[in-house]
């Protein structure tokens, strides 16, 4: 299947391709058109689609709908995404696959519908309490939501563990030509976990509590053996122009075309210079970036954020070369000629010296 | 020797927590043994909440999924639309269902979700060690309402049954309770019906039961069981607020 579409309503049809039959959300803008398409959609592929009282009632149903074994998806934006942090924190420790959509708007507060990244430390550091983290897939082409949503469900079966799909307004909001694959089902394990009557199985409890210390900290203990496994086996980035690079842009989603176009303006100046796009936001590329660790001799982290996936590049690359951070906020978005500049300014002669 | 009476094998053999004087496990039981008369245990998925309640997933034998304070009707409606040929109850005190979780509770209603919940009233948050809750009583003293329920600043008990039998979505709604044999007898009729309308697919099912916490009342059980008579129960409008008519049951 092939069509001009936005890329918020790409990912409900990628969604549905991949098997999701039951969506629960709350309108928000700008990811709205979501909610919208699915309510369109769901009902012709018999699915069921619902509008809860409220974001945290939306992401409990879907905490719900994937203790009974089923595929599940719910889509939000920031201040929805802040209210659903609890629920988020009950589907990790419940061990629940839950594919959850953070069309981010700018805050803090009620801020604008302008593109932003300003979620990231909420998304990537465990937003609600305890020990977690989710899966954190960031698409920068409509192109890569249909592809990352399809993912999504794989990852959060396989690992029963929710994934975030993370993008700006602007990309939820842009069309863009995309096709859609046939969607390959994985060879997942049965869910016998799942809460689907005692009819065939034994009984299961689906929940979090422990009431002694020695079992909390078996469960923690449990949960930090997945987080590691998912730290090493699920890492995802892309790279532009890094093979003869000494100077590197690292920036995801949005930004990262930007900061695309930027490296072509300063390539032409003869600044070698590359792009490093993280795609997994949690679990944080490092180890791609560590390969890079020895050539490259400058970073510059370009965010729509005041500075926050910047903190994750300086971790990474362990003070082998300056890492400097450039960011607009509330709304606004840099030209590539802005980003450029601000290189040019940051690493003074810009890698001219080669 | 001939057994004169079992254990419901809608109950598994984990001994219940409650205190003595507790009328909860008079609730699980109850509930237990209809699942069992109807026939529904092996299609049955419940949802406990957080509270005394909390630890009811090891006491049905069930399928039991856990939530959050306050969202156990939300993830009962993602049980049921998950599975439509399940039959979903959700168990909630006073403080989750009529405080944090209210508008769960009501939306639930409006939309006529196919579920059954079981509410159960003690006037006070059991758990945390005794709070003033929604349904705490006028004067009432509690460890946050040291001096009594004080009508003017938290005003008066909410009538959650009653509310929800306003919504059109709500197909049963009943308030009953659990201090007498006969009382216990018209608790258990009463979760009948409201499973029954549930498998009928006629709407959501709402069952509040009154119950006891003498431990943070600071009362005997004795006592506890004549306060609730006495002192909760004229408080709320009992029996069944709302049925459907034998004409809607036969459609």
């Amino acid at each position: 299947m092939k069509a001009l579409m936005k890329g918020n309503e790409a990912i409900a049809e990628a969604a549905l391709q991949a098997g999701c039959r039951l969506f629960f959300g709350y309108p928000i803008t700008p990811s709205t058109e979501i909610p919208e398409y699915m309510a369109r959609k769901m009902k012709t592929v018999g699915g069921s689609y619902l509008q809860a009282e409220s974001e945290v009632a939306a992401i409990n149903m879907a905490y719900g709908a994937a203790a009974a074994g089923e595929r599940v998806m719910t889509a939000t934006s920031s201040p929805g995404f802040s209210l659903m942090q609890e629920g988020i924190s009950y589907i990790f420790a419940a061990e629940l696959p839950v594919v959850i959509v953070d069309v981010m708007r700018h805050g803090p507060g009620l801020g604008g519908l302008g593109a932003t990244q300003a979620d990231y430390f909420q998304l990537t550091k465990g937003g609600g309490h305890g020990d977690y983290h989710p899966l954190v897939l960031a698409p920068s082409t409509v192109t890569e939501m249909v592809e990352l949503t399809y993912e999504a469900f794989d990852l959060a079966d396989y690992y029963r563990n929710p994934v975030i799909l993370a993008l700006e307004g602007i990309s939820g909001q842009m069309m863009e030509p995309v096709e859609f694959p046939l969607y390959e089902a994985k060879k997942l394990p049965p869910k016998t976990w799942a809460a689907t009557g005692i009819g065939h199985k034994p009984k299961v409890n689906i929940g979090s509590y422990t009431l002694s210390n020695e079992v909390g900290e078996a469960h923690n203990l449990h949960w930090e053996k997945k987080i590691e496994q998912i730290r090493a086996s699920e890492q995802r980035f892309d790279e532009y122009l890094m093979e003869d690079a000494e100077y590197a842009f690292v920036a995801f989603g949005i930004s990262g075309r930007i900061a695309e176009s930027a490296v072509d303006l300063l390539r032409a100046e003869g600044i070698r210079l590359g792009l490093f796009r993280p795609i997994s936001l949690w679990p944080f590329p490092v180890a791609g970036l560590d390969k890079r660790r020895n050539q490259i001799k400058g970073w510059l982290s370009v965010e729509l954020s005041a500075g926050q996936m910047v903190e994750d590049v300086r971790l990474a690359v362990k003070g082998s070369a300056p890492v400097q951070f450039f960011g607009r906020q509330g709304g606004m978005t840099p030209e590539p000629e802005e980003v450029a500049r601000v290189f040019k300014s940051l690493f003074a002669d810009g890698g001219k010296r080669g | 020797m001939k057994a004169v009476f079992t254990k419901t094998k809608g109950l598994t053999d984990t001994p219940f927590h409650y205190c003595p004087g507790c009328t909860h496990g008079v609730i699980h039981r109850l509930t237990a043994e209809v699942l069992v008369e109807m026939d529904l245990l092996e299609r049955a998925i419940g949802v406990a909440p957080v509270g005394c309640t909390g630890f009811c997933e090891n006491y049905f034998a069930c399928d039991m999924v856990g939530a959050a304070h306050g969202r156990a009707i939300a993830v009962a409606t993602g049980v049921k639309r998950a599975r439509p040929g399940s039959f979903v109850f959700s168990l909630q005190g006073d403080g989750d269902g009529a405080a944090i979780g209210l508008a769960e509770t009501i939306s639930a209603a409006v939309r006529g979700e196919k579920i059954t919940s079981i509410f159960v009233n003690n006037a006070i948050y059991g758990m945390t060690g005794g709070q003033m809750s929604p349904t705490t009583l006028v004067g009432q003293k509690t460890s946050t309402s040291p001096y009594g329920r004080d009508r003017d600043a938290t005003g008066q008990p909410l009538d959650l049954p009653l509310l929800v039998s306003q919504v059109e979505g709500a197909a049963y709604v009943a308030s009953v309770s659990v201090e007498s044999p006969k009382e216990i007898i018209a608790t258990k009729k009463a979760l009948r019906k409201a499973f029954a309308i549930q498998e009928a697919g006629l709407g959501y099912s709402f069952v509040s039961i009154l119950s006891t916490c003498p431990t943070t009342w600071g009362m005997t059980p004795v006592e506890a069981l004549a306060w609730l008579k006495t002192a909760m129960k004229p408080r709320f409008r009992m029996g069944e607020l709302k049925a459907p008519t034998a004409k809607e049951v036969e459609q």
